[in-house]
């Protein structure tokens, strides 16, 4: 079904909260450089299910988790991984916006300080060329020292995407990036998505089922920690083989 | 896991499947009333079969409105959207079918005061089978009845080899009297006519599939 070359791939995935099953034997293949989103009704274990991805999961106290997560055929819960690498290559966009209360510059330039490099002049190249990828370096560059807050909502949001950017991340995890959002702004992060995934593979988790028909190219229906049913986006939408998938991108589901 | 809600759009896909429903009926009316009128030469049938296809023509308008309706308030998606795309294509082939029994009506007209050509028997089984075949989409329709609608394939060429047959039959009608020439060939139209029909009654068979299943796939 997915014939991509797979940048990520989970293999029997379970994960407990204490005695908490929340992800159950979830199997998934997430081709690169492609758009795939999770969707499922309300405490289903997708955000769950994406924070484990970069293994962000760990940090729940009570948190378990079992089976094998591969990033590019190796898994990155193996014991001498290190988490914090993984959590570069693989990053995450929040559903608020959460830019640190500094300079929009710091914010972007956070990640690269805390990777070592320190030269200035490099350190401006590499703000300026995230901040040109999210289109917000026109909007920002005369005001670049000022506060991350003073930003609306929506270039809040494309500052916290430039910040994860900026360290060169291989996979972006999205969760809800635009609930909070209107139209407009919400819209801009829909194209901007277009335009990542040339060179980012990424995984959205989204309660609104039209964005996930409109963004991905994979769809993942995921309903009580299961994976249901996956595959490309027009078949889920169009012809869902599961009954339960019908049901629930219908809105036949209470 | 409780079932039943986004009862508006429910009710929307309801209305929308009974309008169209409603649409076939006139349509197989109109087709059965345009062949009567044909073969009791009854001119004011005719009449009343060409002044009713106007319920029919907007019938299809406000089908078309409602389903775009729809899609713009209510984003429906998987069967719901095959549902509304279904109607839309089946409003299509129906309004052609209200215009080919217009068609025959228009031949009655034509053809009255005349000596008939020849005892009409062929043109009615057409007639018949055509218009069953047009009621049994609808019905597959209502149904969702997959299966009814794939012997529509079948059915097809039944209507066909009768109208190679009817074709035939009246080109020796033609060579022999020349005086008969323009009837001969007004009634090989009316079976060409049915022989449309009866493939418009495929194509929504095949609608149904698609409706049901997800498939495209060609009965005929």
């Amino acid at each position: 079904m997915v014939k991509s070359k797979i940048k990520l791939q989970t293999k029997k995935l379970n994960v407990w909260y204490g005695n908490m099953h929340v992800v159950k034997d979830f199997t998934l293949k997430i081709p690169e450089k492609k758009i795939t989103a999770v969707i499922g009704p309300s405490g289903c274990g997708k955000s769950t299910f994406l924070r484990s991805l970069n293994r962000m999961v760990e940090l729940v106290p009570g948190a378990r988790v079992s089976g094998e997560i591969l990033l590019d055929g190796e898994n990155i819960y193996d014991k001498d991984v290190d988490e914090t690498e993984i959590r570069l290559r693989i990053g995450m966009v929040f559903q608020k916006p959460n830019p640190f209360p500094k300079s929009m510059y710091e914010n972007v330039a956070y990640g690269l300080k805390v990777r070592g490099i320190t030269e200035e002049k490099k350190l401006r190249l590499l703000v300026e060329e995230s901040l040109k990828k999210v289109g917000l370096w026109e909007e920002v560059r005369d005001r670049l020292n000022r506060s991350a807050l003073e930003l609306s909502g929506g270039q809040q949001q494309r500052l916290c995407i430039a910040r994860a950017l900026a360290v060169k991340p291989e996979v972006i995890l999205m969760d809800e990036p635009c609930s909070s959002l209107d139209p407009i702004a919400t819209a801009k992060i829909e194209d901007l998505l277009f335009e990542l995934k040339k060179d980012y593979t990424i995984v959205i988790v989204t309660h609104n089922l039209q964005q996930a028909a409109r963004v991905s190219d994979y769809t993942a229906f995921m309903y009580a920690g299961k994976l249901i049913e996956h595959g490309r986006t027009e078949e889920i939408f169009e012809r869902p083989k599961d009954k339960i998938t019908q049901d629930y991108i219908t809105g036949r589901f209470g | 896991m409780k079932l039943g809600t986004r009862k508006k759009l429910s009710e929307q896909l309801e209305d929308l499947k009974s309008k169209t429903m409603e649409m076939g009926a006139l349509a197989s009316t109109a087709v059965e009333k345009a062949v009567e009128s044909l073969v009791k030469r009854n001119v004011r049938l005719a009449k009343k079969v060409i002044k009713e296809d106007d319920k029919i023509d907007d019938l299809e308008f406000e089908i078309e409105n409602n389903c775009m309706h729809v899609i713009a308030l209510q984003q429906p998606v998987a069967k719901d959207l095959r549902t509304i795309g279904t109607c839309l294509k089946i409003i299509t082939d129906l309004e052609r079918v209200g215009d080919r029994a217009v068609d025959i009506a228009n031949i009655t007209i034509e053809m009255a005061g005349r000596a008939p050509v020849k005892p009409l028997v062929d043109i009615p089984r057409m007639a018949e089978l055509a218009v069953g075949m047009l009621r049994d989409s609808m019905r597959a329709f209502k149904e969702g009845n997959s299966s009814l609608a794939f012997e529509l394939g079948k059915r097809d060429d039944e209507v066909d080899r009768l109208a190679h047959q009817v074709t035939r039959e009246l080109f020796s009608y033609l060579v022999e009297d020349p005086k008969k020439i323009s009837d001969a060939v007004r009634l090989m139209l009316v079976a060409s006519f049915l022989e449309r029909i009866a493939d418009h009654a495929t194509n929504i068979g095949e609608r149904v599939i698609y409706m049901e299943k997800g498939e495209m796939v060609r009965i005929n």
